[in-house]
């Protein structure tokens, strides 16, 4: 079949598609499995069948309820130290949701803050800025993150300076683009041409236009900041022991693995569903609110 | 193109400047790095003596220079904790993480060429959807939970291969094949979009009207253009090995400088950390450089876009 003819039945498939497809399932299950995430963030003290850090020596290792050998007190098992897993990755949704939240409320400000001046003003500035951020983007994060960890002892803080020091960049390049493309909009040189000032253009006229791609970028960061901080967790250079974090949790079942797989299974099946539905959620709202991202 | 290198290379030494600057202070940002090391036995004497064996008590621009003039002599300091030069530690674990990093790199891109290619060309077809699929899954799970489970069927479970060690090719299985499985999603997505674009276009329509074998259209035509745009992300991909390398030499306890790196992290060693995260921001800038000048070399615009 040729390319063309292809295409056209794309296309026809596509109206096709939008006419019946009234249950967007790649919407809904996404925002269920999200907003179960911050459900349960915000409600772990009352959802947790136990507190999570309490230890039971008796009940060391427990294979997860449904299994043979496991104790229904215990849904998902318990690890080395008789903690409940299912307890443990409902408290761990707090760790994940906050530092996402926050690494990307900073990286977002950042970002759009360089990307829109370098993007606006041009020249010498927008070179420099560029530079700047074309190596941040290729800087591996992880290893400033353990440097930072060795300085300021893994922490919150350090978590969360880590991800956003260099963070910022992709924002900035998106922004810079689209600003770029805005500054020689007619409504722009008609503001320029009324007297606005720089300052004015910049935070009335362009700002407002950038949203709905940082929109569509924040959420796909979503996912990326988890896995990092997983990752940084994994290593031990994320929070610190006794607050449960899904990554540090899996790196706790690593030397169990062959007697207790439960251990690191279920914290990292937790990532992967929140990771993936932010993914998803992303991809749809880039194909509602700005299809031309899809490039990227 | 000698004038595009030329401030290229200049760039990149002001960058290197300013990564080393940032590395400094970030590493003296919270006082006097030998206070991380006091331990409640050390008494004061041992304290001066430490810091002046290590030029903590010079003023800051003496110590950047001393430090700037350490790395133009390949000397990055002394581990605090086993006393080595730093330079020497990682000469030591640098050829296991190259062995891993590198293997790993071409199984990955070829791979990923070999189904982004086959997934653009039968567009639609279970190829194409296994492959998106496996990009999806991919991206979504973590490096070092997929590698624990991987041990978890192939070494606990059928027992047909080692997670540790590193004497044979079996112990290689392991790490490279999930090193290589964590590069794969990006670039098999890059891989699959650009041939989807350069399919498309006129000369290909040419090259087939000419009656060429279609073998010879995809493999040879398309395929040399459309790896000319995963080169624009070459930069982000080898951030994306280290990553991967620093993650999964922990899983695995392999012995290179990822592993070395978190080690040292745990035992707060920070001459060592500061020394690995300094050699890999010179790669990584040295990357960049490459990259930009084949980016220019391939296409003209570039070089004069950005002189």
């Amino acid at each position: 079949m040729s390319i063309e003819r292809k295409k056209a039945d794309d296309i026809v498939k596509g109206f096709k598609k939008r006419r019946t497809a009234t249950l967007q399932w790649n919407f809904l299950i996404p925002v269920a499995v999200l907003s179960l995430l911050v459900l349960t963030a915000i409600f772990a003290p009352w959802l947790a069948p136990y507190p999570p850090t309490q230890t039971s020596l008796t009940e060391r290792l427990a294979p997860p309820s449904f299994m043979e050998g496991g104790n229904p007190a215990y849904f998902l098992g318990t690890d080395t130290l008789g903690r409940d897993i299912l307890s443990r990755v409902i408290f761990g949704a707090r760790v994940s949701l906050s530092v996402s939240l926050l690494v990307i409320l900073i990286t977002a400000s950042v970002g759009t803050l360089i990307g829109i001046i370098a993007g606006y003003t041009g020249g010498r500035i927008d070179a420099i800025l560029m530079r700047i951020t074309d190596i941040s983007l290729s800087f591996p994060a992880i290893l400033i993150a353990l440097l930072l960890a060795v300085i300021l002892g893994p922490s919150f803080g350090t978590v969360v300076l880590a991800l956003s020091l260099f963070g910022w960049a992709g924002y900035a390049r998106l922004v810079r683009g689209e600003s770029l493309r805005l500054r020689q909009a007619d409504f722009v040189s008609q503001a320029r041409i009324t007297g606005s000032s720089s300052m004015r253009i910049m935070t009335r006229h362009i700002f407002p236009n950038v949203i709905n791609p940082l929109i569509v970028i924040s959420t796909l960061q979503i996912g990326m900041v988890i896995l990092a901080e997983s990752a940084l967790s994994y290593l031990g250079a994320g929070i610190p022991p006794t607050t449960p974090s899904w990554g540090a949790m899996v790196s706790d079942g690593r030397n169990f693995i062959d007697v207790a797989w439960w251990i690191s299974f279920f914290p990292g099946v937790a990532i992967g569903l929140v990771v993936l539905s932010g993914n998803f959620l992303g991809d749809w709202l880039r194909d509602k609110l700005d299809p031309r991202l899809r490039q990227l | 193109m000698v004038r595009f290198i030329i401030i290229r290379l200049l760039q990149t030494i002001v960058a290197l400047l300013g990564i080393s600057l940032l590395i400094f202070l970030l590493v003296r940002a919270t006082g006097n790095p030998i206070d991380l090391m006091r331990n409640p036995s050390s008494s004061e004497a041992d304290i001066i003596n430490l810091k002046a064996q290590f030029g903590f008590d010079k003023p800051y621009p003496e110590q950047y220079w001393l430090f700037m003039k350490g790395i133009v002599h390949g000397d990055l300091g002394k581990s605090i904790l086993r006393g080595k030069p730093v330079t020497d530690m990682i000469l030591q674990a640098a050829p296991n993480s190259i062995r891993l990093g590198l293997t790993a790199f071409i199984i990955g891109m070829v791979t990923a060429t070999l189904l982004g290619v086959l997934a653009a060309v039968r567009r639609d077809s279970w190829l194409d959807n296994v492959v998106k699929f496996l990009a999806v899954l991919g991206q979504a799970l973590p490096g070092f939970w997929l590698a624990i489970m991987s041990i978890w069927v192939f070494s606990v479970y059928w027992h047909i291969l080692p997670a540790f060690g590193t004497s044979g090719p079996a112990n290689y299985v392991l790490p490279v094949g999930c090193l290589a499985f964590f590069l794969l999603p990006g670039m098999m997505r890059l891989v699959r979009s650009s041939m989807l674009d350069v399919l498309d276009s006129e000369y290909i329509k040419l090259a087939r009207i000419k009656g060429l074998p279609e073998r010879v259209v995809i493999w040879k035509h398309a395929l040399r253009n459309a790896l000319i745009a995963p080169l624009t992300v070459a930069g982000m991909l080898f951030a994306n090995i280290i990553t991967g390398a620093v993650i999964l030499e922990n899983v695995f306890a392999w012995p290179g400088l990822g592993k070395m790196s978190v080690d040292s992290m745990i035992a707060r060693d920070f001459p060592v950390v500061q020394g690995i995260t300094l050699l890999v921001a010179a790669l990584v800038l040295m990357v960049n450089l490459l990259v930009d000048i084949t980016y220019a070399y391939v296409d003209p615009q570039i070089r004069y876009q950005n002189t």
